[in-house]
């Protein structure tokens, strides 16, 4: 069997740190899947132009399909699973809810993980902004305009908190 | 409208806390200790004789479990039809049919093994499309259909490719056409599309040497396909067990039956151990089901004062290469073959035609985005040519209380308003009125075209729901319906807690079927769920309160007529301070001294649609339980250099009866209109010699939110149901169905050509203004 090279990758995956024995071949996306039980990320195509699989590496959204574990040594790796505080959901995840963002959900973390990053790098976006940075991740439920209806509105509520 | 406590609030749904964390759970995301990996091999060829399978070297392949084709798998299925076989048989039908398939212990095993597997085939000619297909002397894509077993409702015709031909038949049509003052003739296409759920078809499966089937699956119809699953596998229903998950977006797609077989099939030759089967993007596009492809005619004649008083149609369905769902869904775009329209003589005739494409199944909509693109193309037509004003022509024509329906139904005021929608979105397109000064090569256009569906299912498709009470006389609500990402896990909880007189956030909704445990439900198709399963949930609520009034009476020491029961506690009618709080009693009722009558109190209650078949010459009868009316309008910018087009505007109105969440109603309509949208401009399976070019998201795409229209509008008209849960009636399909029309009705408005082809990519458009200027080039 084609298995490629074995390598030895240390990263830090929601906060925690971790050491772990990858094959070259092998996705960040099935290592988050099936060693780690993370199964928020989602597989839509395994070839990149769905973003169902997206997760921040060192805080920039990725399709993790894409990336190959070895790539993410040394990375920060931010999954839908890490981004709730102890007793409070995200105010990106409570958006979402509220405004009829999610339908079949399976889009869902990883818009939600994109409207992350956006709103980390832009507090204050314009609709034209929000629109083009989820124009990577694929809903075929919404229509998008409850979802961006969501990531305004979170952006309101986070700006209110730091402010 | 009354005064309500949770119907119309836009209550958040219990399930995108799930979805929203990442804590939902779909098929890929379930795993089970020494499960395997199941793959499939599939036909490169649309149609040849496979004259060898040898799979003995895969066998020996270190880590393959199972390796199963037709020879250990003879079985077939079908909906309606019983056609298909689990594995391509004799003979393969499509490029992308399962001929075999492997389970080993990890995927990569199982995708040596394919490799492996030898087939060789002899490929016979193809039938490529409905042309060829009705061509006398056409190959025979099913030489044997007649000796297949189907429902008496369908009908197929003897060598032919047709499987399926519906009659209707409304007046004279002759004397019809007789009165036209004027006749128009027009011939309309549009082309196979898929449902593109995000998820991935997939199913789990393990099959007992104790004969017992337990699949897990991504399916919109766990009872129906526990059932068609049994009758493949010829098993008992009580040894199937099927658990769905939570779906990735159905569509359609994951209706009745689909690859599930395949797992099972594995887990049958790996006895004992879980056979885990995922779909990849690919075999999603080519491995499922599509949208049938459709060419329809039709032949309309017009009074002089812009009256139809006839109308001719054909629709000639590209149903692929088996009939599945396809069957009914010409049965059902035949039955509504002219749209919401008042007119006296019909004649209409819709086939499903097989051919070596991709198998054509439900898609939302089910037939009426295919008929309404021809219908609402045509009306469009005739109201310019008869210069009339379009939604004028169609105030006109539309069905009003009174009118009978192309089946011969007749309409009431509680129908639903079809007016009101048109009037509605012309408001809100500003219509009529003048444009702004553009550049020369920039035009603007509006457009609009109405729709009407009913809920297609047969007259037999029944509904349970349980209503469960908690010790603190907290409620648990279950059903079958499945929660595809439509909203019904929050409607049924707020219908529920409405008729519980309850607080919502004392109601859980339990909407996870298992068929072991959950009470029936015949399919979630047909956008029927909250309108069905939402009237079993009303009559369980109901019988729960019975059940605790007649234990209230004994202590009360009189009888149920008596008594009521609020969220809090029955009480007499007469002495409302005469009461027993429910906690006191839903577990049963516990007098001082220790002695308890009743029980735990659980209510169930059932639907029934109350339908009949139709006749088989006429079409006429009552298949449809409620109809929902809408109206979609456009405007749209072309430009006349480059052919683009930019959808300026998107409005939808329809008749939703009573409104039961407007966040999850507003969900389905713009959803469903993007949808559309991505259907009108953009999307097509393209083949070339019977093969699939386009089966990825590089080459077929949908619509991303960069491509979102600059307005987007949804109105609520509300016509309360006669029959629907406190007046609601369904839309979950409805706003797909008529914005290619739309569409392309505000493109003739912009740039006066007229597309009777889909999709209106921006190429098309060129370069039917290219034919145009040609065309007024020669006529100088
Ligand atoms: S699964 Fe990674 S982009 Fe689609
Ligand atoms: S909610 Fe279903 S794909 Fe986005």
């Amino acid at each position: 069997m084609k298995k490629g090279f074995v390598h030895e990758i240390n990263f830090t995956v929601n906060g925690i740190k971790r050491a772990l024995s990858v094959h070259s071949n092998e996705t960040l996306l099935k290592v988050l899947r099936e060693h780690y039980g993370l199964t928020g990320a989602k597989e839509g195509c395994g070839g990149g132009e769905c973003g169902a699989c997206t997760v921040l590496l060192n805080g920039s959204p990725v399709n993790s399909c894409l990336v190959l574990a070895v790539e993410a040594d040394n990375a920060h790796i931010l999954t839908i699973e890490g981004i709730a505080a102890k007793d409070s959901i995200h105010p990106i995840q409570q958006a979402f809810i509220e405004y009829g963002a999610v339908q079949c959900g399976f889009c869902t973390p990883g818009m939600i993980m994109t409207a992350y990053a956006l709103l980390q790098k832009n507090p204050d976006p314009d609709e034209a902004q929000i629109k083009r940075a989820l124009s990577g991740n694929l809903c075929r439920c919404t229509g998008y305009v409850q979802i961006i209806e969501a990531v305004k509105a979170a952006a309101k509520r986070m700006k209110g908190k730091r402010g | 409208m009354k005064n309500f406590k949770s119907i119309g609030k836009p209550s958040p749904r219990e399930d995108a806390y799930d979805k929203a964390t990442g804590n939902a759970k779909y098929i890929a995301d379930i795993d089970f200790p020494g499960m395997l990996y199941g793959k499939v091999l599939r036909s490169p060829h649309p149609h040849a004789v496979i004259k060898k399978i040898d799979t003995s070297k895969a066998e020996k392949l270190n880590g393959v479990v199972a390796v199963t084709h037709a020879a250990k798998c003879p079985y077939k299925m079908g909906l309606y039809l019983v056609d298909r076989p689990v594995f391509a048989t004799g003979k393969v039908r499509y490029m992308g049919e399962p001929v075999a398939a492997v389970a080993a212990v990890s995927e990569e095993i199982a995708e040596e093994a394919l490799k492996l597997v030898r087939v060789e085939y002899e490929e016979l000619p193809v039938v490529d499309n409905i042309e060829d297909a009705l061509r006398k002397k056409a190959p025979l894509v099913h030489p044997d259909l007649m000796n297949y077993e189907y429902l008496p409702i369908y009908y197929p015709k003897k060598d032919t490719n047709i499987f399926n031909h519906f009659k209707l038949r409304k007046g004279n049509i002759n004397k019809g056409f007789q009165k036209a003052y004027r006749v128009f003739e027009n011939e309309f296409y549009l082309p196979q599309i898929h449902h593109v759920p995000m998820e991935p078809h997939g199913a789990i499966a393990k099959w007992e040497r104790d004969g017992k089937l337990t699949v897990y699956s991504s399916c919109q119809s766990p009872f129906t396909l526990r059932n068609l699953i049994r009758y493949a596998f010829k098993l008992s229903h009580k040894d199937v067990r099927v658990i769905a998950p939570y779906v990735g977006g159905g569509f359609g797609g994951k209706a009745g039956i689909n690859m599930e077989p395949l797992a099972v099939a594995l887990a049958k030759e790996a006895k004992g151990k879980w056979v885990k089967l995922i779909f990849s993007r690919e075999e999603t596009f080519t491995g499922t089901v599509v949208r049938q492809a459709m060419k329809g005619k039709i032949k309309t004649g017009v009074s002089r004062k812009g009256r139809i008083v006839a109308e001719k149609i054909e629709l000639f369905f590209d149903g692929g290469a088996y009939a599945e769902y396809g069957t009914n869904v010409v049965r059902a775009a035949g039955y509504t073959i002219i749209g919401p329209y008042d007119i006296e003589n019909v004649q209409g005739d819709s086939y499903g035609v097989y051919t070596n494409h991709l198998v054509g199944g439900a898609f939302r909509g089910f037939g009426h985005g295919e008929l309404h693109w021809v219908v609402e193309s045509q009306m469009d037509i005739i109201a310019h040519a008869m210069k009339m004003d379009p939604a004028e022509f169609r105030r006109i024509n539309v069905l009003k209380p009174g009118s009978r329906n192309s089946m011969g139904q007749t309409i009431t005021e509680h129908t639903g308003n079809m007016t009101a929608c048109i009037d509605a979105v012309a408001e809100k397109l500003d219509w009529g009125k003048k444009r702004m000064k553009l550049p020369a090569h920039i035009k603007r256009g509006k457009g609009l075209a109405v729709l009407e569906k009913a809920p297609a299912m047969p007259a037999n498709a029944t509904s349970c729901a349980r209503v469960k009470f908690n010790e603190d006389a907290t409620v648990i609500v279950q059903f079958s319906g499945m929660e595809i990402g439509q909203g019904c896990i929050a409607a049924l909880s707020q219908i529920c807690a409405e008729r519980l007189k309850m607080d919502i956030t004392k109601v859980h909704a339990a909407g996870l079927p298992d068929t072991d445990f959950s009470p029936y439900e015949w399919q979630t198709v047909a956008s029927r769920i909250t309108w069905a399963v939402g009237n079993a949930v009303i009559n369980a609520v109901d019988d729960a309160h019975a059940k605790i009034k007649k234990v209230a009476a004994q202590v009360f020491g009189s009888v149920p007529e008596e008594l009521d029961v609020d969220g809090e506690k029955v009480f007499l009618k007469k002495d409302t301070k005469k009461f027993i709080p429910l906690p006191d009693i839903v577990l049963g009722y516990q007098y001082p001294d220790g002695h308890t009558i009743g029980g735990p109190v659980e209510g169930v209650g059932t639907f029934t649609p109350h339908l009949t078949n139709l006749d088989k010459n006429t079409g006429q009868g009552d298949a449809a339980a409620e109809w929902t009316f809408g109206c979609e309008g456009a405007e749209v910018e072309v430009n006349t250099e480059t052919g683009e087009l930019k959808v300026l505007d998107l409005i939808g109105a329809f008749d939703l009866g009573t409104v039961i969440n407007p966040l999850t109603a507003k969900g389905q309509i713009i959803g469903g209109m993007i949808q559309g949208l991505g259907s009108a401009v953009l999307e097509e399976l393209k083949y070339k010699d019977g093969k699939v070019r386009n089966a990825s998201f590089v080459d077929y795409k949908i619509l991303t939110a960069a491509d979102l229209p600059e307005k987007i509008t949804s109105i609520f008209i509300q016509t309360p149901d006669a029959k629907g849960p406190y007046g609601a009636r369904a839309v979950g399909e409805h706003p797909m169905i008529s914005v290619p029309a739309a569409i392309a009705n505000a493109v003739y408005d912009a740039v006066g050509v007229r597309i009777h082809s889909l999709p209106l990519t921006d190429e098309n458009i060129l370069r039917h203004l290219k034919a145009k200027k040609a065309d007024k080039g020669k006529k100088k």
